[in-house]
């Protein structure tokens, strides 16, 4: 039930544009940065999109459970009988199809724009829906642990970044063609384990928040 | 022993003389570390004199790490047994072990100039050190962010506990990824690879990190609690 009304809310207020938009205005400044030669987008282009698609991802958590803590909700939630971390699982879970798979699928353009070889491209939006996995899970416990904090945005940024590293690190190793297979499955691996210990971590961040 | 300090009132007792007590601790290793790591042991064979910057590096990455588990065990009990002091503990040791990490990052670079030819490099190792700097600044910065100190602390401890995850990938970076940073040479298995002439001063410095640690850590909280007990008394007295 959570995730069809966090879906709704997400889809139906432009929530899903915004994030969007800003992924594809990030990616067309990285050749404005770097000037438009090929050799150098080949190689350094495909890795950029992840940047991009971390910090597209990163602007969406600031306001995740604090319209749920202002309004109340969620003290109403924690006193219906449904374990919290499951209603947490499930607003990551709605944030992933609101926000996580299209921009992995926005990859998509992106990476051809930068000049990855078109053959990669099936790879590329595969490993970037891993990696929103895996950012959403990480990204839940910073957004819980920030909730109360007014203009809490780069505080998140702060906390959640050096945990993007192993994601980045596999994700960009698809993107560049090394060593797909290994990367793409620890890719899986990042993404299950965010999704498995975040929940819990976020869901006691919560329940003191709501003290 | 750690039960019988939980109580606020003996612990003031046990820091009044425990803090000095590691604060002289701390000069004396330093007075005899210093010099003995700078000009009394021997030059390496192949780094030259540039191998006394290791003893301090070493020094500060060992305890920067050793202060966040630390601190991961402080949060455990703040949060599972609610315990102030723990909540306190973990706060104060905070900032020692950011700039322990500063430390390590900074003379890492300036040993790496000279010997490996770079400031820097982004290997498992470097890379993974910084990380653990970002975790502490973000710890210090969630800290000061929530106004409720004891909701602070329950939140930042849940923030240190997942950010211990990042402790083994640091000891492991050097096997799993064996790019520049060499492999560790003392706790090793098959034994210590590094020459006794130089473990004597390294682990005079280690030992002067660690009371340095200490009387820091009880310094501070020492403050915190005395800050506590002001904010108290005028709470009572603009009841009055």
């Amino acid at each position: 039930m959570t995730f069809r009304r966090d879906l709704a809310l997400m889809w139906g207020g432009g929530g899903v544009l915004a994030p969007l938009g800003f992924f594809l205005g990030a990616t067309m400044l990285v050749p404005l940065a770097m000037g438009p030669e090929r050799a150098l987008l080949q190689s350094a282009g495909p890795p950029l999109v992840w940047i991009a698609a971390a910090l597209a991802v990163l602007a969406t958590l600031e306001r995740l459970f604090q319209a749920d803590l202002e309004d109340g909700s969620l003290e109403q939630t924690l006193l219906s009988r449904a374990p919290l971390e499951a209603l947490v699982l499930a607003k990551g879970l709605a944030l992933w199809c609101a926000v996580g798979l299209p921009l992995a699928l926005a990859g998509a353009p992106a990476a051809i724009a930068l000049q990855a070889p078109v053959e990669r491209i099936g790879v590329i939006v595969v490993s970037l829906g891993l990696g929103m996995a895996a950012f959403i899970g990480v990204g839940l416990v910073g957004a819980a642990v920030t909730a109360g904090v007014k203009r809490g945005g780069v505080l998140i940024a702060l906390i959640v970044l050096p945990f993007f590293a192993p994601p980045i690190i596999f994700g960009s190793a698809v993107a560049a063609g090394e060593q797909v297979g290994a990367a793409l499955a620890i890719l899986t691996g990042c993404a299950l384990a965010a999704l498995a210990l975040g929940p819990i971590a976020a869901a006691a961040a919560l329940r003191l928040q709501a003290e | 022993m750690l039960s019988y300090l939980a109580n606020p009132q003996r612990f003031m007792g046990f820091s009044a003389w425990a803090a000095p007590l590691f604060a002289v601790l701390a000069f004396v290793l330093f007075a005899v570390g210093l010099p003995w790591a700078l000009f009394y042991s021997p030059a390496d064979y192949q780094q030259g004199e540039t191998v006394r910057i290791m003893y301090v590096h070493v020094p500060a990455a060992w305890w920067a790490m050793g202060v966040y588990a630390f601190m991961g065990g402080a949060s455990f009990v703040g949060l599972v047994w609610r315990h102030v002091l723990a909540d306190i503990a973990a706060r104060a040791a905070a900032p020692v072990g950011a700039v322990f990490a500063g430390v390590c990052l900074v003379t890492g670079s300036l040993w790496g100039a000279p010997t490996w030819g770079t400031w820097w490099e982004w290997d498992g190792r470097l890379t993974s050190m910084l990380a653990l700097f970002i975790i502490y600044l973000g710890y210090l910065a969630l800290w000061s962010a929530v106004e409720d100190e004891e909701k602070a602390a329950r939140l930042a401890a849940i923030l240190c506990l997942v950010g211990l995850i990042n402790l083994p990938i640091i000891k492991f970076s050097v096997d799993w990824w064996s790019t520049l940073h060499q492999p560790a040479s003392i706790m090793r298995s098959g034994g210590s690879a590094i020459d006794p002439s130089m473990m004597g001063p390294l682990l005079t410095m280690a030992g002067a990190f660690l009371a340095l640690f200490g009387a820091l850590t009880l310094y501070n909280m020492r403050a915190a609690i005395f800050r506590r007990r002001v904010e108290a008394a005028e709470l009572r007295g603009a009841g009055a």
